[in-house]
């Protein structure tokens, strides 16, 4: 640090300049051009080059995403800047982050009851005719909850059992239970993603072209994609015990892996309940 | 801009470096500041188009500039200019709102002063802020690249208005790139938005000096409080209603697309659940800066300072459950609007606290007229103005006659061209001092203001007229009928024009001069942490905390 030599009265982490938003914000923003250019075709001197140009960028992403987190781990493991004030800075941007995230869920849910509870709206008058005034739609088969969708939500409550035991072995220093209950975790999730995408594949209805197909897998698609993510944490959590990282009393990284889990888990919950019980209520099933 | 100070000189990164990577709150806003004065000038010359177009009727400018920026073919300049002028109050409005008075007051002044003033040596998560700066540079690079891409069929640019409504913003109006482009910019803008909110939120909760608990923190870090809660929770609302825009264009979703029993309302319900707060998220900094303001040139603690700080909160809530005030012509049931429009009604409620709390803090005190103070009073009449046809609008009645005309384009002027920008404008006479050191030319600051103070009432003032005897706003031509109150209206949009030449010398003038401020310019009246500290700060503030005894805030 450059000021290293004037030790700061306080505890609060001074942190050094870091390259990574810089790199991280212009693979955001190549990203963003890769995705335009590739969804609308266009080429650039004659070359269609929109999705290699969106893989640097997400490559750039990627790659801050793990220097950047490499930095936090070197400085609260082994570099002591995780002080307890510095920790409480992390539990509330941690809080706040799932806080935007229900809200972005808040987005889809919104979407999702705008047509299902109005099916019979007189003033959509299209939506009318198409639907004949019924939730779920007339003339769309839908999953039927009991079978896979039951299994995923039985399978998404265990899993969020066991990264709680596997908080109980870490707490207790039981590294043993926190590495069995991770991989436990992750395999869980592994499965769940697995069920999804076997159930995607055989959706009888389209994302394309019906409000329903459209509500179901804009929902339930960024629910999977925010599976995938708390798989990837847990992952990153269980790499770093191996490390022999995290001590029963400051342990971070587990405690917002297993919050940001635990997240996902309502999410399924609201989404088992409202969108495959109740949204697919009365309807034919495949 | 704290380039030429001493006190820590050897202790911080040189080079282009310090800037690309900073880790330091005070640069960070710096580079804020930046982004939102390159904004707002760009946003201000777009107005100024607009204005020369709208002088007096038939259709002059546009097509010419048409042809300049895009090099159409004269034929088409006609079709062409009148979409370019659509391109041009679409794009004036969203760089106004993201890329100049958001980037001032939260990223630039928030950034600058929210640590200082509760007496922290940085912000919590101090490379968060630099991911939120440069992503919305990046945002910034999208949105101007989608003004020369095709949107409307044929046309550059997306024209529909900054509020995106489909099918303007669907396959059917803009098949182009172009709202593909504003729409990934509002996601860049918006992550940006969100981190740097949670960022606030972590150092307001998390790093207030010794002895400064929530009741004694500044005013204007309980108006940043408040802000960054409403960014963070409508935000991401915004976030899915555009990508659900997004699938519907690219992917063919039916979100908004009546045709598979989608829904075009279900997009303005869900961006004015995020539109709506936005504009509190505008103004509420500047109710934090001009509190401190009349305070310190009053020479008085701020009156009711708990009731100053709860009625923002109040703001804040209830200005989340009013969105729907936005949609009272598309069809909504009469119970629905007559909530949203008494919902609406109370908000002015709080914001009247505020008001008096002001004008309170005003009676009895020993005011000097210095230039941010000047500033704050003509803040506090042309928000008031605006707060007040505010209440007109909120009317569903009168908003069936008033909808979209001019006296709308008018009333939020009042409150964001005016309100807002007055509120920016406080802040750099009343900070510059002491970010940069030194002192500026307080007698042309005060031209600058009288010239603005007329040049935008001169503008906005006859609007009211116009809007209330029919002129739509959004079109290029109008009947000749409405030609007196708008060479008016121009005339003021030139004054103005003049006035930011004033400001721009009144600045560089500073720099050159190189008048020392010293560590308080402002005298008794200003207590809070800032003027404690040097002029400029050192690079890293309070390596002593500071201790707050007795009430502490101001």
């Amino acid at each position: 640090m450059a000021n290293g030599h004037a030790k700061p009265d306080h505890d609060y982490h001074i942190v050094e300049p870091s390259p990574w938003p810089l790199i991280g914000a212009v693979g955001a923003l190549f990203t963003a051009i890769g995705a335009i250019l590739w969804m609308k075709g266009l080429p650039i001197a004659g070359i269609k080059i929109g999705s290699a140009v969106f893989g640097v960028g997400l490559f750039g992403i990627l790659f801050t995403m793990y220097g950047w987190w490499a930095d936090v781990v070197n400085e609260a493991e082994y570099q002591g800047h995780h002080t307890p004030v510095v920790r409480l800075h992390h539990r509330y941007g941690m809080i706040l982050f799932i806080v935007s995230e229900v809200m972005f869920f808040v987005a889809w849910f919104w979407a999702y009851f705008n047509s299902s509870i109005f099916p019979a709206d007189p003033a959509q008058v299209m939506r009318l005719g198409l639907f004949q005034g019924v939730w779920p739609p007339q003339g769309i088969e839908v999953l039927n909850p009991w079978h896979l969708p039951l299994l995923n939500t039985v399978i998404l409550l265990t899993s969020g059992a066991t990264v709680t035991w596997a908080h109980h072995g870490l707490l207790r220093n039981d590294r043993g239970v926190l590495k069995k209950g991770l991989l436990l975790t992750i395999a869980l999730g592994l499965l769940f993603t697995s069920i999804q995408a076997y159930e995607f594949a055989h959706a009888p209805f389209a994302f394309k072209g019906s409000i329903y197909g459209s509500t179901f897998f804009m929902a339930t698609g960024f629910h999977g994609l925010h599976v995938i993510i708390g798989t990837i944490f847990l992952i990153v959590c269980l790499l770093r015990a191996q490390r022999g990282q995290f001590k029963p009393e400051q342990h971070l990284g587990f405690e917002f892996a297993a919050w940001y889990w635990h997240f996902v888990d309502v999410v399924w919950l609201f989404l088992f309940s409202c969108i495959y019980v109740w949204g697919t209520w009365g309807g034919t099933f495949e | 801009m704290a380039s030429s100070t001493t006190v820590d000189a050897h202790d911080r990164p040189r080079g282009l470096g310090r800037f690309l990577f900073s880790t330091n709150h005070k640069d960070i806003g710096t580079l804020y500041i930046i982004v939102a004065l390159i904004g707002g000038l760009v946003g201000f010359l777009m107005s100024i188009a607009i204005r020369a177009e709208l002088t007096h009727p038939g259709i002059t400018i546009f097509p010419g500039l048409a042809q300049l920026l895009h090099g159409v073919d004269p034929a088409m300049a006609l079709d062409a200019g009148k979409d370019l002028y659509n391109v041009f109050i679409t794009v004036h409005g969203v760089i106004m709102i993201f890329f100049f008075v958001m980037p001032a007051l939260i990223g630039g002044f928030a950034n600058w002063f929210i640590p200082i003033m509760i007496g922290a040596p940085d912000m919590a998560f101090p490379r968060l802020n630099l991911v939120s700066l440069w992503l919305l540079v990046g945002s910034l690079v999208l949105a101007v690249l989608s003004l020369f891409v095709e949107g409307a069929p044929g046309m550059h640019g997306f024209s529909g208005g900054w509020t995106f409504y489909p099918p303007l913003s669907a396959n059917l109006g803009s098949p182009g790139p172009a709202m593909d482009f504003v729409i990934l910019a509002l996601h860049l803008l918006g992550a940006s938005s969100i981190l740097g909110s949670i960022n606030f939120i972590a150092t307001i909760f998390n790093m207030r000096a010794p002895g400064m608990t929530l009741h004694k923190m500044p005013l204007f870090a309980w108006a940043i409080l408040v802000t960054a809660f409403l960014l963070v929770i409508t935000l991401p609302v915004l976030a899915g209603c555009i990508t659900m825009l997004l699938t519907d264009r690219n992917f063919g979703t039916s979100f908004y697309d009546p045709a598979g029993g989608g829904d075009p309302l279900l997009f303005q319900h869900l961006f004015w659940f995020f539109g709506h707060p936005e504009v509190y998220i505008l103004i509420l900094p500047s109710f934090g800066i001009i509190s401190h303001v009349v305070s310190t040139f009053s020479k008085k603690p701020v009156f009711g300072y708990l009731g100053m700080a709860y009625a923002m909160v109040a703001i804040g809530f209830i200005g989340s459950i009013v969105w729907a005030h936005h949609m009272f012509i598309v069809g909504m049931s009469l119970n629905a609007q007559r909530y949203f429009m008494f919902a609406t009604m109370v908000v002015a409620v709080p914001t009247g606290i505020k008001i008096f709390s002001w004008i309170a803090t005003m009676w009895g005190g020993s005011i000097s007229f210095r230039a941010p103070m000047i500033w704050a009073m003509g803040f506090i009449f042309v928000f008031t103005m605006g707060g007040v046809t505010g209440v007109v609008l909120a009317n569903a009645s009168a908003d069936r006659q008033l909808h979209e005309t001019q006296y709308l384009v008018a009333h939020f002027h009042y409150t964001m061209s005016l309100g807002a920008v007055f509120a920016i404008f406080t802040a750099v006479y009343y900070w510059f001092p002491k970010m940069t050191g030194y002192l500026y030319n307080e007698t042309l600051s005060k031209v600058h203001f009288a010239l603005l103070f007329i040049g935008i009432n001169l503008t906005f003032f006859p609007q009211h007229f116009l809007g209330l005897a029919g002129m739509p706003r959004r079109y290029i031509d109008y009947p000749d009928a409405f030609e007196l109150w708008n060479v008016w209206s121009s005339i003021g949009a030139y004054i103005s024009a003049v006035s930011v030449i004033i400001f721009f010398y009144v600045i560089i003038d500073a720099f050159v001069r190189r008048r020392a401020a010293g560590a308080n310019p402002w005298g008794v009246g200003a207590t809070t942490l800032e003027w404690t500290l040097s002029s400029p700060p050192p690079f890293h503030q309070f390596q002593t905390l500071p201790r707050i005894t007795g009430s502490g805030h101001q």
